[in-house]
């Protein structure tokens, strides 16, 4: 019995872990990020570089910060819904401008309307190596005192929105640790 | 005339530098720059998967270089700026991961499963050692030979 029973059951753990590989996004790196303290950072703002937009600038409510760039595809495809959240009023999203020409993302601003409360430009991709950045668009959900709860890497959706991030924001904003 | 395409066959040979993805000069000290070398061909590109960011194109790669470079010429050690890249983007950035408990498995598995089949192998040929041979079996009965 014992035979025919160990090649089955072996075969059956086979298919059950290739079926779990297969299902998972072999270009999907887990940030090493979630729960720690989000790393600090001073880059000029889009909007008037004399000035700096910091970490500390996020404190106080959990906040968006979303990395993106003009020559990002998936940025243009998540755009709108970005919109759509900072009309809500339901977050503060602040912009991390990865590696781009400061004239054409101001363009793009221009073009396509404004979500963020304020946008730090990274043009040497310094800050978004201290993130673990590696594929824009990026958005991290960080609390009211600077912890990363969460990062999405993809284009955002009301799906997305809706299952990963309305409950973390919840729980944060009632006091309970996620 | 005939001489012109091999000269400019050797033009060309000259002008390999040219494809090179490191376009930063060596470091003088040999010791740092044998570090850099290493560092470079053991650290993953996040962007192109399954190419160090020593042989990778993609500007994220030429960001990670440049920190990898600024780090060395700090004097950091090899450790120091492994530490620095597995803070930031965790055990997948080391093509070779540190062996810890959420690595463990992937470290052990080849080893478990060479272990395993070594045994089954054993077992199979020892049971197959105990039953009586085929050419005993046949030998017994040879119709055929009688001729």
């Amino acid at each position: 019995m014992l035979r025919y029973l160990l090649p089955i059951v072996a075969l059956a753990a086979l298919v059950v872990l290739l079926a779990v590989g297969l299902r998972r996004d072999p270009g999907f790196v887990p940030s090493p990020l979630i729960g720690r303290q989000a790393p600090a950072f001073s880059l000029p703002r889009l909007d008037d570089p004399s000035r700096q937009l910091d970490l500390t600038d996020l404190a106080g409510d959990v906040a968006l910060l979303n990395v993106w760039a003009t020559w990002c595809g998936g940025c243009r495809q998540e755009h709108p819904f970005l919109m759509q959240l900072a009309a809500g009023r339901q977050i503060r999203i602040f912009g991390l401008n990865w590696k781009d020409d400061p004239v054409l993302a101001t363009r793009w601003l221009a073009d396509l309307g404004n979500p963020y409360v304020a946008v730090g430009v990274d043009q040497d991709g310094r800050a978004a190596i201290d993130w673990g950045v590696y594929g824009a668009p990026e958005t991290f959900l960080v609390d009211a005192t600077g912890r990363v709860l969460y990062k999405h890497i993809a284009p955002l959706t009301a799906e997305v929105w809706a299952a990963e991030f309305v409950p973390r924001i919840a729980a944060s904003r009632a006091g309970r640790v996620p | 005339m005939t001489l012109r395409p091999l000269l400019l066959a050797c033009l060309l040979a000259c002008a390999w530098p040219a494809a090179a993805i490191d376009t930063e000069p060596p470091f003088a000290d040999q010791q740092r720059e044998a570090l850099y070398q290493r560092l470079i061909h053991e650290v993953r590109c996040l962007v192109c998967q399954n190419q160090t960011v020593g042989d990778s194109t993609a500007p994220l790669a030429a960001d990670l270089r440049r920190e990898i470079r600024r780090l060395v010429e700090e004097g950091r050690s090899e450790a120091e700026i492994e530490d620095f890249l597995l803070t930031r983007y965790g055990d997948f950035v080391l093509y070779r991961p540190r062996f810890r408990a959420g690595t463990a498995v992937l470290w052990l598995a080849p080893v478990l499963l060479l272990a395993l089949a070594g045994t089954t192998l054993a077992v199979v040929i020892r049971r197959r050692r105990r039953l009586p041979s085929d050419v005993d079996a046949d030998e017994g009965a040879s119709p055929e030979v009688r001729g």
